[in-house]
């Protein structure tokens, strides 16, 4: 395989078969709390995207000179960084959505995908494809996220991005917005229709025991 | 695996947080105007919400300037106190101090009738932590005009329904006292309240201790004003 196409399976990849959250099940907690509405999940996605692909390329670019000893402390340093300048770039520029996220960006940094990635992928891997592998899997995380976020504002709130685009003849007509849409559990259930439709098309994710 | 001396560790380790330190410092103090900016914008719109005005990130310091026609800081004793910016003034540090030493915001605002309405600031605690808002009174000191009510972290769907327009609008034209001297506030309570009640509002189902924060936190600071009002009461 050339090194383009290896690439390219590493950015695509997370989208479905190693997709973070429908398979690997990792950054659920995240999930569920910021999908209310659409806009703070789409932020939500593009910070943890951040975090992970520069995260990883950092650490690769540092990985022959980390001793093995304290590699986690390195890590850790690096995303905790890296999501404290997430913060306050977010607070500065996008006050509304940094209130909304609260203190979910400060938990990025527990986030199982970024320090997943880190030891899985970046302590033995080259920059690039490694910066790759990060954009992937946020990637893959922030489109979970958004559909998420997409089925949970409309059903919820009837809006998206906060414009109304059900229309007012349907609620004169006696359509409601579902209320349940907005509570945590719902997100779960909406993860789990995902993970459904995800294994009735691909078998080969499903366990055999 | 390569093997690394503890000299090694110790360089690499310090020389790491060292770096890392001065880029936080660096990206926090060139970001901290425009945050601090944006703080302000979200005072100056929580501010002109309890005036029924609403206002967007981009218009809340233009409308500010154009209702808010005068602040000032008062005491427990209803006098006006000199030389303390009632903007800059945080309310959660004031009611940890000895009531007597207390600084005490009111913004005047003129209407588009020309008529004056006052803005108290609030601050209390709700289910999961602080809540706070602004409540603004007539000229007679007595009938409130709006309110605008925030939280950090109360349950969506539950007490975080005090942020909604809905909830806040029960309390506009609600009197804070019984006859011209008995302070009473307003009490938030649970079953159906008669609209026609001057003193109470419903409480929200399900928000049970968020109403009952958001009516301790409305009496609480309302009667520090207690005096003022009967000073300035048109």
């Amino acid at each position: 395989m050339s090194t383009s196409s290896k690439n390219l399976k590493l950015f695509t990849a997370p989208f479905n078969l190693h997709n973070p959250i429908t398979v690997q099940v990792l950054g659920i907690c995240s999930a569920l709390a910021v999908t209310v509405k659409l806009k703070p999940a789409i932020v939500m996605g593009v910070s943890v995207m951040v975090v992970t692909a520069f995260s990883n390329l950092l650490i690769s670019l540092m990985r022959d000179y980390i001793p093995p000893r304290i590699r986690i402390i390195v890590q850790l340093v690096v995303v905790a960084a890296l999501v404290i300048l997430v913060d306050q770039v977010l607070r500065a520029f996008v006050y509304d959505v940094s209130k909304q996220l609260s203190v979910y960006v400060g938990l990025i940094i527990t986030n199982c995908i970024i320090m997943g990635r880190l030891e899985a992928y970046a302590m033995a891997n080259k920059p690039w494809p490694s910066f790759v592998d990060g954009v992937g899997n946020g990637a893959g995380y922030a489109v979970i996220l958004i559909m998420i976020g997409f089925t949970r504002e409309l059903l919820g709130s009837g809006s998206l991005l906060g414009y109304n685009v059900v229309p007012q003849s349907f609620y004169e007509a006696g359509y409601m917005n579902n209320g349940m849409m907005i509570m945590p559990p719902m997100a779960l259930i909406v993860v789990g229709l995902i993970i459904w439709v995800q294994r009735s098309k691909f078998p080969e994710l499903n366990e055999t025991h | 695996m390569k093997e690394f001396s503890n000299t090694y560790i110790f360089t690499f380790s310090s020389i790491m947080v060292i770096v890392v330190a001065l880029l936080l410092a660096l990206a926090a103090l060139q970001l901290k105007p425009l945050q601090d900016k944006n703080i302000e914008i979200e005072k100056k719109q929580n501010i002109l919400a309890s005036i029924n005005v609403p206002a967007t990130a981009e218009n809340a310091e233009e409308l500010y300037d154009k209702y808010i026609t005068e602040s000032y800081v008062v005491n427990t004793t209803g006098l006006r106190v000199d030389g303390i910016d009632a903007f800059g003034v945080d309310m959660k540090a004031e009611l940890s101090k000895p009531s007597i030493e207390r600084a005490l915001p009111v913004y005047v605002s003129t209407l588009s009738n020309g008529e004056n309405a006052f803005v108290l600031p609030l601050r209390g605690k709700g289910l999961w932590g602080p809540i706070w808002g602004y409540i603004s009174l007539n000229k007679d000191l007595n009938t409130i005009y709006g309110v605008s009510f925030d939280h950090q972290g109360e349950t969506p769907g539950l007490g975080a329904e005090i942020k909604e327009s809905w909830y806040q609008q029960k309390f506009i034209g609600k009197k804070i006292f019984q006859d011209s001297t008995t302070f009473v506030s307003i009490k938030v309570l649970k079953g159906i309240v008669d609209p026609a009640n001057p003193h109470a509002v419903d409480g929200i189902s399900g928000g049970t201790i968020t109403s009952k924060g958001l009516e301790a936190m409305i009496d609480s600071c309302l009667v520090l004003y207690k005096e003022y009002y009967f000073i300035n009461r048109k």
